[in-house]
């Protein structure tokens, strides 16, 4: 597991309050993971804090599941 | 009431003589306070370093894991819940679960029709005042796209109604009150008009507060309403009536009720605590924070509420007063009593159980309400703690010190607020025959 999809997962983990094996690169935040609309705009402001990148909101409406935010956080922080 | 019959028949506490109804009743009756220093931010720079705080599990409040009537929020809500919402939130879904519970009240998903008959209506008078001096810090310090989306919904006034409405699927009225430290008096009697018109069945009705904070505080201070000579004695700090008061000690918590239309409630065999048979409302129109000095609005919410109620003055045995321990507002209250009664003054127990719990200001209303429908339950009348000088000479028995016996038929809660508001409820106890 590379170390930005373990971050994630931990994240997601904590403010989606999921069972850890729920949280794979597959997963989509609403239809998988039980988040809402506000869920996952907070869940982009964590990823922001984190990993001390911007994330812009056309770019945020394109992250649905977990492997989508690894791959942009990979890029951003590359 | 003109309408429908309304009765009682469920009663959620969270407040600083304990959480549930059984231990904060048992410890208004045993002649406690629930004041302390404040420990848990700086108020030593503030001029009022005492509150009473509902009991947690840190010890604010006297509270602990062992200690009965700690306030237990996880019972109820994940700690990711509590940390979405302000907790005057938490306070009030806390106390509507005890109220609903005690009521009974169970209404099956599938049941569209019943759930459209039942309503809530929560209030505060201050709403998530901690939760937007928090944020308001961090937008200041870390810019708006540091700012989350679950502040808003997390510290609007009528949230708690939508969060007990949407945790039970009471699609009926979703309502909400905001008026000050009447807010839990006028939550319950707009609710019991809407059962009484037949808009509703049930309604959930109540107020909560959580405003010990800095910013709390001080804005009432600021406004000369609070105690600020008593700091070495917390427990002695709210004595309303005494000549050595000196203004309010913050209170915090929630008081919920289950309102139901009478045939209703009889029909599913609920357990009736009291009928709600008056309430009446005004407005002074007079000044933002002082009280009418004739105390005319007081005295027509309650006249409005005896008429409302078919009764006379010699029914009520006891009143439940704001007497929130300000120098001007107890005696101007006393004196609207006063002449309103009569006569029948002199046969009067008044008191004000905020002696005890402090002022709840937004959820006040809807604890007294609580603790009016328990003194008509069980005969006894709550103290006024700290009287041991009333300032002014009164025929009524302003219940110093200690909980008396008193067979009672029916009693009266009074709620006043800043904005020149008031509001009257008159509880009563089912006739044995119906």
């Amino acid at each position: 597991m590379s170390d930005v999809l373990s971050r994630v997962s931990k994240m997601v983990v904590e403010h989606l309050d999921v069972e850890e094996d729920k949280v794979t690169e597959k997963a989509n935040f609403i239809e998988d993971l039980g988040a809402d609309s506000l869920d996952n705009v907070e869940l982009v402001m964590a990823f922001e804090e984190e990993f001390d990148i911007e994330i812009p909101d056309d770019a945020a409406e394109t992250i649905q599941t977990v492997g989508d935010a690894v791959k942009f956080i990979t890029e951003a922080t590359a | 009431m003109a309408g429908r019959r309304v009765v009682v028949t469920g009663l959620g506490l969270v407040t600083p003589l304990g959480c549930g109804v059984d231990t904060a009743w048992s410890n208004v009756l045993a002649n406690k306070s629930g004041a302390s220093r404040i420990e848990h931010f700086q108020a030593d720079d503030l001029g009022c370093e005492i509150a009473a705080m509902v009991p947690r599990l840190d010890g604010r409040g006297g509270g602990g894991a062992d200690i009965a009537g700690t306030f237990d929020p996880d019972a109820f809500l994940t700690k990711r819940e509590q940390n979405r919402i302000d907790e005057f939130i938490v306070f009030g879904i806390v106390a509507a679960e005890e109220a609903i519970k005690d009521s009974g009240w169970v209404i099956d998903p599938e049941d569209t029709e019943t759930q459209e008959r039942t309503g809530v209506i929560f209030g505060s008078g201050l709403g998530g005042l901690q939760t937007i001096y928090e944020s308001s810090l961090k937008l200041a310090e870390k810019g708006p796209r540091r700012f989350g989306p679950f502040v808003l919904p997390g510290m609007l006034t009528n949230l708690t109604s939508g969060h007990i409405s949407i945790r039970h699927g009471y699609k009926g009225a979703n309502h909400s009150v905001v008026t000050a430290c009447a807010t839990g008096a006028h939550a319950i009697g707009d609710a019991a008009r809407m059962i009484e018109r037949g808009d509703v069945d049930v309604m959930i009705a109540g107020g909560s507060e959580a405003t010990i904070c800095r910013i709390g505080i001080t804005s009432f201070v600021a406004c000369r309403a609070m105690t600020t000579g008593f700091n070495d004695k917390p427990e002695t700090a709210s004595r309303p009536y005494d000549k050595d008061r000196d203004g309010f000690l913050m209170g915090e918590g929630a008081g919920a009720v289950v309102l139901e239309e009478y045939e209703h409630a009889k029909a599913r065999g609920a357990t009736i605590y009291a009928e709600l048979k008056g309430y009446g409302l005004t407005g002074d129109a007079y000044h933002i924070t002082s009280p009418a000095p004739d105390g005319s609005g007081g005295y027509r919410a309650m006249k409005m509420a005896l008429n409302d109620a078919g009764m006379t003055v010699d029914e009520i045995g006891y009143v439940n007063a704001h007497g929130t321990s300000t120098p001007m507002g107890d005696e101007v209250e006393l004196k609207a009593v006063e002449r309103l009664f009569g006569d029948a003054a002199s046969n009067l127990s008044m008191s004000s159980t905020k002696s005890a719990t402090g002022h709840l200001l937004g959820a006040a209303g809807a604890v007294e309400a609580i603790f009016s429908i328990l003194a008509v339950r069980d005969n006894m009348v709550p103290p006024t703690l700290n009287l041991h000088n009333p300032s002014v000479e009164t025929p009524i028995d302003l219940v110093p010190l200690k909980a008396k016996k008193k067979s009672l038929k029916a009693v009266m809660s009074n709620s006043f607020g800043f904005g020149g508001t008031n509001a009257s409820l008159i509880f009563a106890e089912l006739p044995k025959n119906d």
